[in-house]
């Protein structure tokens, strides 16, 4: 069997007046803009679920765990159809919002229970006597929080938050289930189309490859900055 | 649409659409995970060698299927296999194929990190009775790492079962694709999509409780 | 100033504290000790509502710590107290340990918290490392500035809760001067610890504590000269045979 490259394939026209190299450039764009939404919703999310869970409260704590234990059991792409198909014909309203949204928040969401996970951890991996120093000073316990456990709590919880980063990249190709227009899509159509599948999977391929490294790269840079003078880091 | 109609959730639905994808989604799961700790524990030990030759390409492997979307992967088996062996090859088969290969690199990570859990002195000791290198590990530390590592293995096959429902991308026919056909057929969506996450996450919570209390009673045996 | 009256706790079935009583005026400096597990740490962390206490009364300048109305934040900010591992915080620089509580608590302009402060460190000898941060210190360095920080809300009576117990034996001293000091200064201050020469020093009154219990509660010289229990006279034999 003879197998010969036909990189041409990406200036041939797509019939809509763009070729398919156009039309992978703006899917890597959704790819980046599902993505990048999702990890604002997840931390957002994820930051203030994980802090109720080391708070004294029993029943927002128990709100907490459930939400953990809610999103992280059932399969993301379930959870997409769900956004997508079910919530809308409950709520009559979200069938005016954009599938876009809906994916983000069903992304956000789903990741939002793993950082939960993990703000968690970072907290109760500090001394409790930090919480009671900053109490005995006469800071709320709010402020206990926002001056005093958060900011180590973030510090440490870089490391799995980078890769959570870039799962939410990975994550995001299941959006091709609701016809969003991300890389994964693309692939699958262009594919059809063209049939000149290896050559469409390598660049769709090497463009995820790329952004999870970027990704990491950029994470990096942050957790070097944040980086603590004499502090030994968790476990790293 | 109305209020929610459960009224075509019967016996019949469940012989009909449900049992069949259900069935494979288990029979997934369980190859996949048990091929998946057998190459993992193989791509592990890869990682672990000295010599370079051995450690380069297991690492290579593991971190290039760890970078790439599943889905993705899923697609490229699908396209691959039946090119590369000149024979089409059903949805199934190649979702098996995929998940075994797939899934070995992330248990190849857990698996490191067992092996690496073992005190270098067992090593030591089991070469000072004399074992070879492949006895020490077979017989003294692959038994521990397994050990210290069976919640999170289990903890990741929890993963690997929720993760089979992206077969959808191949049109292979799963609990999911069971769901969805009957929820098509009957002209009740809403209904069925909610039936499977329910169905979805008493499985994979009831499967996490257990594995919390293995992990509970391990942390006491210790 | 510190009042304890009939104090109990209990940890599910588990009674830490029996029926506390005790006081500490104006002025006054009192130390407890007792063996391990015997809750003088819980104790001392009742005076400021660290550790919540089921039955009894603690009131502080007046006020009841556990009354259901009190403003714990504004009471805390009046009582300093110091920890056994110092709890600094990690992240924040030296000087920036020193004016958290000024500013956020007290809401003193930043200028006059730096100034506070600055003399502060003076005070305890370590104005060179203002910049530093808590990681880059040893550890008696680490348990002055947390001295300093605690002194820079101008509290009423200060809490020390084994200040010295997690240090290196040569690091031990450099804290008990300043607290000695501190001490001669007339500040009030209730002390978990060890130091059976600090309590010598400058002690007023000796606690001894046991399974809960308040065994013992004496002037310094009845303390050393003849405690009344034998489990105090025990555990006297024990720590200063070391």
């Amino acid at each position: 069997m003879q197998f010969r490259w036909e990189w041409e394939v990406f200036l041939r026209d797509t019939g809509g007046g763009e070729t398919y190299l156009d039309w992978m450039i703006s899917a890597w764009g959704w790819t980046l803009t599902v993505s990048a939404c999702s990890w604002v919703v997840a931390v957002l999310a994820g930051s203030v679920v994980g802090t109720l869970r080391t708070t004294p409260s029993a029943w927002l704590g128990r709100l907490a765990n459930a939400w953990v234990e809610l999103f992280r059991n059932v399969p993301l792409l379930v959870q997409i159809f769900i956004w997508y198909h079910v919530i809308p014909s409950l709520y009559k309203p979200l069938q005016e919002v954009p599938s876009f949204i809906l994916v983000v928040l069903a992304l956000g969401f789903f990741t939002s229970a793993r950082i939960a996970e993990q703000v968690r951890a970072g907290i109760q991996s500090l001394p409790r006597g930090q919480r009671e120093a900053g109490l005995a000073m006469g800071l709320t316990l709010a402020q206990t929080y926002r001056f005093v456990l958060l900011p180590m709590a973030f510090r440490i919880v870089i490391p799995p938050l980078t890769s959570e980063s870039m799962n939410i990249i990975k994550n995001s190709a299941v959006a091709f289930a609701v016809s969003i227009s991300e890389l994964t899509m693309f692939a699958m159509q262009a594919q059809e189309e063209t049939s000149r599948g290896i050559e469409v999977y390598l660049a769709v391929t090497g463009l995820y490859m790329a952004t999870a490294f970027a990704v990491n790269r950029v994470m990096a840079f942050f957790e070097a900055r944040l980086r603590v003078p004499g502090y030994v880091g968790s476990d790293h | 649409m109305g209020a929610l109609d459960l009224s075509f959730f019967n016996r019949e639905l469940i012989t009909n659409f449900l049992w069949n994808g259900f069935v494979f989604s288990v029979e997934l799961t369980l190859v996949a995970m048990a091929g998946g700790i057998l190459l993992g524990t193989l791509l592990a030990l890869m990682r672990l060698s000295d010599r370079s030759w051995i450690a380069l390409p297991a690492a290579a492997y593991v971190n290039t299927m760890r970078s790439i979307p599943l889905v993705m992967v899923i697609l490229w088996f699908f396209l691959l296999i039946p090119f590369l062996t000149g024979r089409p090859m059903g949805a199934e088969w190649s979702a098996v194929i995929t998940f075994t290969a797939f899934e070995a690199a992330y248990y190849s990570e857990i698996m490191r990190a067992g092996i690496q859990s073992v005190s270098r002195d067992q090593v030591h000791a089991g070469n000072a009775l004399g074992l070879t290198y492949a006895q020490t590990m077979r017989l003294v530390i692959l038994p521990q790492a397994f050990r210290n590592m069976l919640p999170v293995l289990l903890s990741q096959t929890i993963i690997l079962f929720q993760d089979t429902s992206l077969v959808y991308a191949i049109g292979a026919y799963d609990l999911l694709r069971g769901f969805s056909t009957a929820g098509r057929n009957f002209n009740r969506p809403v209904e069925a999509y909610l039936l499977a996450a329910v169905v979805y996450f008493v499985i994979s919570f009831s499967l996490s409780s257990a594995v919390k209390q293995l992990q509970a009673r391990i942390a006491i045996a210790r | 100033m510190i009042e304890i009256s009939n104090v109990s706790k209990w940890y599910g079935t588990f009674q830490v504290l029996k029926d506390c009583s005790t006081r500490v005026d104006k002025g006054e400096v009192v130390v407890v000790c007792g063996p391990s597990g015997s809750g003088k740490s819980t104790l001392i962390k009742c005076v400021n509502a660290l550790e919540p206490f089921q039955k009894g009364e603690v009131v502080v300048d007046g006020i009841s710590v556990g009354a259901p109305g009190t403003d714990l934040p504004k009471l805390r900010s009046r009582v300093g107290m110091v920890f056994q591992h110092f709890e600094l915080f990690p992240h924040l620089s030296i000087m920036e340990n020193l004016t958290l509580g000024q500013i956020r608590v007290l809401h003193r302009g930043e200028e006059e918290s730096r100034d506070k402060g600055m003399k502060l460190l003076e005070r305890v000898g370590l104005r060179e490392q203002a910049a530093k941060f808590p990681g880059q210190l040893s550890g008696g360095q680490q348990q002055r500035v947390a001295i300093a920080r605690a002194l820079a809300m101008d509290p009423l009576c200060m809490l020390f809760d084994e200040p010295t117990s997690a240090l290196d034996p040569e690091m031990i001293n450099e804290v008990l001067d300043v607290m000695v000091e501190l001490a001669h200064e007339g500040m009030t201050m209730m002390c978990v610890t060890h130091e059976m020469g600090f309590a010598r020093k400058v002690a007023k009154r000796v606690i001894f504590m046991d399974r809960g219990e308040i065994v013992e509660d004496a002037t310094k010289d009845d303390f050393f000269g003849k405690p009344r229990s034998e489990r105090a006279q025990q555990f006297l034999s024990k720590i200063l045979h070391n």
